[in-house]
């Protein structure tokens, strides 16, 4: 019996081992919903038209991703992470604390955050203050003095200039990139120059912290967390011609027939205004390299290449036919030579604005 | 008198009493069917144009530009009909049968999604209208037809929904399957016979009881991070590997084995056990060669309910790493995996509409072989039954 175990414990290990090897011939690629479409999308290409295996994409968010990437630089890390915001400082240092010592940051595209209704509803313009005061779950009082808890059930209410039609929106949950974006452009982007917000802030460092970008969404059926699926909503809207919906600019496009997008402060989401960073709610595509893993990995720098040539993301690239937006012809020089010299991400690069 | 009229009213409100009880259970089974209808009507009627695929007769040049860039084997207002999938390949082939540089090819190859989905008449097909009087034309001279799709089972995943099949993923539920039998299956049946047969009954054993019964009430997701943290972290299996999906889905579905397996062994009679003791057999005699063949049925039962419902499971495996764009039938138990129900989410989750089909047949695909292991369980057992 004692025998059989040390056989069977033997089996095990070697099993293991063939597992945990020191070289893999398949990119392990993880992080953002929002890269995922056409992270995967560049796999397939590279499975098809090289004798490289297609890298294994996973979608695990932003945050996630950069836990996993960040792990340690063993073999069994991924090699890649996606994400729809820039890495933060805190990651980058355990990043650097748990031995990956050297990343290198690329920018893909830009992605719209699309604020859209129904096709049969009229068209609406809104600004972002109008939005604002539409879903935080406390907003300034009237004359501005203190805050109350969001009494606004209708736009006009908001704003008078805008028509009296219930405020319903169906929107991302917490847990995801896109709703982390909006909070940041619309919540935090405005709460932090109001004073009802700063004041209490102010008054208070430690227990009012969250008044210092206040950024919390209301949970009294207004705003209504629809999922990380975005089909959902469309389909949501195509019934409910009242309500407004958040999601991902791709799926404004690939539905067009059915919903349209509600002007932001007069600008429409279209790849131009969102390359120009004229529409206000666009945002950067990143992924990070892990530099240990070149050359232990098959394939990595040939995926890396790809994912920034011309071919996927340029401005009649593959990737932006599936809703990606290209960035500026400067911008994607500068990620290219970027990418050959592998330029190392440093802690400094977190202190400037990016 | 005044008293049999009593009697007879009451009687017949305990008719009607009874009647209405019928009733209820009656309304019960209709709404259940009629969810049930509603459910397979949808699914069916959506999953069916998934198995037709639409195909398109272009003219391919094999010229010497083809090599840097596939779009110039087609002409211009051919190119954006033509499955990209397919464009992708002919490089490769100008390099395996140099022969062809220079030649014309006549022939069908697989059209993009868009014009699949105008040709099915589907709403947002996405096929720009300029291009629309051009393939109406070609329609109506038979350059473009519907097959059935056999790509749907003999290719993975892909990001083009004209390629986009389960084959990959049915390779993956299979081995995640196999693991998860092999483990599970020998595992839990040997601690349900020594529970029911050798345990004694003391507190250690009621409350091993008791945590067993709560195991298989808590959600599935725990046991992938349970999975996560043992499995990949600590003894190293590979993360998104069909071992590491099976090892968790054991661990789901062993209470579940356990279980069903006591019970099965608690139906059998003790009359069955004192008389292969009477005969002088031993324990490990009278479990082997009189009480597991008896009990068999109902193992074999529990223990197929038990994996039909690891094979529909995704949230465990979502965090063991299944749920991922892998395009390629793994090759080993160690090779990155997915699986039916993750692939299903994963285009539910696409953007571009034609894959609302692809989740449809996919549903379909899964709901088909859970339906016959389910029937496998109900033969294997009627066969297997014995009376005494």
């Amino acid at each position: 019996m004692k025998k059989n175990m040390i056989m069977l414990a033997a089996i095990a290990a070697t099993c293991i081992n063939i597992g945990a090897a020191e070289a893999r011939d398949q990119i392990q690629i993880v992080g953002s919903s929002t890269v995922y479409p056409f992270s995967s999308y560049t796999a397939e290409a590279l499975g098809n038209t090289t004798h490289f295996k297609a890298p294994v994409v996973e979608s695990t968010g932003s945050g996630g991703g950069m836990k996993l990437f960040c792990a340690g630089a063993g073999m069994d890390t991924p090699d890649f992470t996606n994400a729809s915001r820039r890495m933060k400082a805190k990651e980058f240092t355990k990043c650097q604390k748990n031995g990956v010592k050297e990343i290198t940051e690329m920018v893909v595209g830009y992605d719209g955050i699309a604020i859209a209704q129904s096709k049969k509803t009229a068209a609406f313009n809104l600004s972002r203050h109008d939005m604002m005061l539409a879903v935080a779950a406390e907003v300034p009082s009237k004359d501005g003095s203190h805050l109350v808890a969001n009494p606004y059930h209708f736009w006009n209410e908001i704003n008078p200039k805008l028509p009296h039609r219930a405020i319903r929106i169906y929107g991302p949950p917490a847990s995801s990139g896109t709703r982390d974006a909006f909070e940041d452009m619309i919540l935090k982007h405005l709460t932090k120059h109001i004073d009802a917000y700063t004041k209490l802030y102010k008054a208070d460092k430690k227990k009012n912290k969250k008044y210092k970008k206040y950024h919390k969404v209301r949970q009294d059926g207004v705003y209504i967390p629809s999922g990380e699926n975005d089909n959902l909503i469309v389909q949501k809207l195509a019934r409910d011609t009242e309500a407004l919906g958040i999601f991902g600019y791709s799926y404004l496009e690939e539905n067009s027939d059915s919903i349209a997008a509600a002007t932001i402060d007069g600008v429409a989401p279209t790849p131009t205004t969102i390359s120009a960073h004229t529409y206000p709610l666009a945002r950067s595509l990143y992924f990070y390299i892990k530099k240990s893993h070149i050359g232990k990995v098959k394939g990595m720098m040939e995926y890396a290449n790809l994912f920034m040539s011309e071919k996927m993301t340029g401005d009649e690239g593959e990737c932006t036919e599936i809703g990606l937006i290209a960035l500026p012809k400067a911008e994607r020089n500068h990620y290219r030579s970027n990418l050959k010299a592998l330029t190392n991400l440093t802690a400094a690069d977190f202190k400037k604005k990016h | 008198m005044s008293h049999s009229m009593e009697y007879n009213k009451r009687l017949r409100r305990r008719h009607r009493a009874d009647r209405r009880f019928k009733y209820y259970g009656m309304a019960a089974i209709a709404f259940a069917l009629a969810f049930l209808a509603f459910f397979f009507v949808d699914i069916i009627g959506k999953a069916m144009p998934a198995f037709k695929q639409a195909y398109i007769q272009v003219d391919i040049n094999y010229n010497d530009q083809v090599k840097d860039n596939y779009n110039r084997a087609i002409t211009r207002n051919y190119r954006y009909l033509v499955s990209r999938s397919f464009l992708r390949t002919l490089p490769q082939k100008l390099v395996e049968n140099p022969e062809l540089l220079g030649t014309t090819e006549h022939t069908w190859v697989l059209a993009s999604y868009r014009v699949d989905q105008y040709l099915k008449g589907h709403d947002g097909n996405g096929l720009k209208s300029k291009y629309r009087p051009h393939v109406d034309q070609m329609i109506a001279d038979g350059k473009i037809e519907l097959r059935f799709n056999t790509l749907f089972f003999t290719h993975g995943d892909s990001k083009m929904a004209e390629t986009a099949g389960v084959l990959a993923a049915a390779v993956g539920s299979i081995l995640v399957l196999l693991i998860t039998m092999a483990v599970a299956v020998p595992i839990g049946v040997m601690t349900a016979i020594y529970l029911e047969e050798f345990a004694p009954d003391n507190r250690l054993t009621q409350a091993l009881e008791v945590n067993i019964n709560n195991l298989a009430a808590i959600p599935s997701i725990l046991y992938g991070l349970l999975g996560l943290a043992i499995f990949i972290n600590i003894v190293g299996v590979p993360r998104s590997s069909a071992l590491a999906g099976g090892l968790t889905l054991a661990l789901m579905t062993l209470p579940v084995i356990i279980i069903t397996t006591r019970a099965a062994l608690r139906s059998i009679p003790d009359s069955i056990r004192d008389a292969a003791y009477g005969l002088g057999a031993s324990n490990l005699q009278t479990v082997w060669h009189h009480v597991l063949p008896l009990a068999f049925p109902g193992i074999l039962t529990g223990s197929i309910i038990g994996l039909a419902q690891a094979m529909g499971e995704t949230a465990p495996l979502l965090i063991v790493g299944m749920m991922a764009y892998i395009p390629e039938a793994p090759g080993s138990i160690f090779d990155a995996t997915t699986v039916l129900p993750a692939q299903i989410y994963t285009w539910s989750s696409e953007s571009i509409r034609a894959f609302e089909e692809r989740t449809a047949a996919g549903i379909l695909v899964l709901l088909t072989v859970l339906l016959s292991l389910n029937a496998v369980a109900v033969w294997l057992r009627n066969r297997t039954q014995k009376t005494w």
